[in-house]
């Protein structure tokens, strides 16, 4: 059912997309490629001509006020937005130059390819072992030892294999919330993914737990290109490379973060980073 | 809160009628004790049945002109023949086999069938098919027991078991009564039971789960195979339990289809009774009260309590076992 969903057009392309400060200036190399970007939820447009390149290896963050479109992009990156009957979309988006909002992609190995970690850490009632052997069994991987070797990788990325080592056939949901995100993001790049989205991180969890959270963003911006959707405008500025601006449906404003937060060039972005409103 | 507010309140509190202390304890007391004693009405029913089973099942073990009848005999005999006048035969395992070969039988068809509708109206039923497929299952938990003793009666058995194995081998297998077709029916009527409480089970997962498998790569089948069901198996055991509580406890479908001939064996194809069968033999004035075939239902009917109470309790030791918990 999931590809009759998608209603596409013929993208229409901009003629110009200077007004939304192409940040890939000195971008070494192209992951996601949005063109002219439009979205609906049955007749309510979310999404406005959205037009943004996502660099390699580096970590993008979206902010804005709620129901800005941020999570509705991110969700249209590994085509979670598939599950929602009356979401649409038109326009162009590329991962490596291949068009993914296509009937013909396979949506398994798409989000195989684009992990997603979820605003509330949501992992199974399974054990710790469990849970990150999920996407390689998924993927057909049942080898015992290769499972034990990815399983114990994956956690070694999450920052959280010293914690759980000596405890991973109990139950996940025995963590404390840090922990079963961190579980959660193990699990994501378990199937050893190319991009990872982060739909709020953090926003359940507690300052400290968000902060390892961060550090371990850092960590993985090396291997992983990262999109990341958060309200915290701080934790935008301290984590990611780039940022984006979006409100009512638009990408207002797109550069280096540290040009968004010190020098932007909209009085919109201006008022919502500088905390006058959002 | 505004003046206003404020001053009204004032009003009732200070100026209006006072509403004493005693007064709002009393209306709270007659609540509590109208609570208690609706509470304390199934607990009494229950103590009452105990309490005529264990006197009338007593009185079977004690019969003065019975001396042979004894708890063992009765729990471990292999024959049960209470009309046999001169020498009855009163050990209870020919009725126990027959009660669980209906039942296992019965479980055969409700658990897989019932298992596998309740996930397809959870996790892959579009809306205008889930409705009518409820209100189908709805419709068959309504039917009257007597009528599932008549359809297996009429139609299970001489229509589909009857003509098939004449069919396959030639020869006739099935009598006019026999456990297969009350099992089918049993199971039939369990059915609805099972799908809608492990629906119930399967729709209470978190959506947070679905999303973190399909986000995953999973598809719809491999989210719900390996996480849906998994997350909701306390429920589905619980649903099992419940529908298999009523398949041994179940009376008219086993009366009329299953026969009347107690007999030891897994042979789905024979005659047998069940111990709730037996039960409306008796009762129905195949003997005489007081005589010692009367008593016996008693015996019987204890026996039948004892089993269900085990097995819920069985099934309470396996939910804790199974429970996975999610918030």
């Amino acid at each position: 059912m999931s590809n009759d969903t998608i209603a596409r057009t013929v993208p229409v392309r901009m003629s110009s997309t200077s007004t939304y400060g192409s940040a890939n200036e000195n971008a070494t190399n192209v992951c996601l490629r949005l063109v002219h970007l439009e979205s609906w939820y049955g007749s309510f447009q979310a999404l406005h001509g959205i037009t943004l390149d996502i660099a390699s290896n580096a970590v993008t963050s979206f902010i804005g006020p709620s129901g800005c479109g941020k999570s509705t992009l991110l969700r249209w990156m590994n085509r979670m937005n598939d599950t929602i009957p009356t979401a649409r979309v038109s326009g162009e988006m590329t991962l490596d130059g291949e068009d993914i909002l296509a009937r013909t992609v396979d949506v398994v190995d798409l989000r195989r390819r684009v992990g997603m970690v979820f605003q509330k850490p949501n992992p199974f009632p399974k054990s710790i072992y469990d849970n990150v052997a999920y996407g390689p069994r998924l993927h057909r991987v049942y080898s015992r030892p290769d499972l034990d070797e990815l399983v114990e990788r994956s956690l070694r990325a999450a920052a959280i294999w010293d914690e759980v080592k000596d405890r991973l056939s109990q139950s996940a949901l025995g963590l404390s919330g840090g922990q079963q995100q961190r579980l959660c993001i193990a699990r994501a790049i378990s199937v050893d993914p190319e991009v990872l989205l982060m739909d709020e991180p953090c926003s359940a969890l507690d300052p400290r737990s968000s902060a390892s959270i961060e550090e371990l963003i850092a960590q993985l911006s090396s291997s992983y290109t990262i999109v990341i959707v958060t309200h915290n405008m701080q934790q935008a500025s301290r984590v990611s490379d780039r940022t984006a601006f979006f409100y009512e449906g638009r990408l207002i404003e797109f550069g280096e973060t540290e040009a968004i937060f010190t020098n932007p060039r909209h009085k919109q972005t201006e008022d919502y980073v500088t905390g006058r409103f959002g | 809160m505004t003046p206003v507010e404020q001053s009204t309140l004032a009003q009732v509190t200070q100026r209006g009628r006072i509403v004493t202390r005693a007064s709002r304890e009393g209306a709270e007391r007659v609540v509590r004790g109208a609570l208690f004693l609706c509470a304390l009405f199934s607990v009494l029913t229950t103590i009452a049945i105990i309490a005529v089973l264990a006197k009338e099942a007593l009185t079977f073990f004690t019969l003065p002109n019975h001396p042979e009848i004894s708890v063992w005999q009765f729990v471990f005999g292999t024959e049960w023949t209470p009309l046999l006048g001169a020498k009855p035969g009163f050990g209870v395992l020919p009725l126990i086999s027959g009660t669980f070969l209906v039942t296992g039988i019965a479980a055969c068809v409700a658990l897989p069938v019932g298992l596998i509708t309740a996930i397809y109206l959870s996790e892959f039923a579009p809306q205008w098919l889930r409705t009518p497929l409820k209100a189908v299952l709805e419709l068959l938990a309504g039917v009257p027991t007597v009528v599932y003793g008549f359809f297996a009666l009429t139609f299970i058995t001489p229509d589909i078991l009857q003509r098939v194995s004449r069919w396959v081998t030639g020869e006739e297998v099935f009598g006019t009564y026999n456990a297969l077709s009350a099992g089918i029916a049993v199971g039939i009527m369990i059915l609805p039971i099972v799908c809608s409480l492990g629906e119930d089970a399967l729709r209470a997962v978190p959506r947070a789960l679905r999303d973190g498998s399909a986000a995953l790569g999973g598809t719809k089948f491999d989210t719900s195979i390996r996480v849906v069901v998994p997350a909701a198996l306390s429920g589905i055991v619980a649903a099992f339990l419940l529908a298999i509580t009523r398949a041994v406890g179940e009376t008219m479908i086993v009366a009329l289809a299953a026969g009347s001939l107690p007999t030891l064996t897994a042979n789905p194809a024979a005659q047998v009774q069940t111990m709730t069968g037996y039960m409306v033999q008796i009762f129905l004035g195949d003997a005489p009260a007081g005589g010692v075939e009367y008593q016996s239902a008693y015996a019987v009917a204890a026996m039948l309590f004892l089993l269900t109470l085990s097995l819920a309790w069985i099934g309470g030791m396996v939910l804790r076992r199974f429970r996975e918990e999610y918030d």
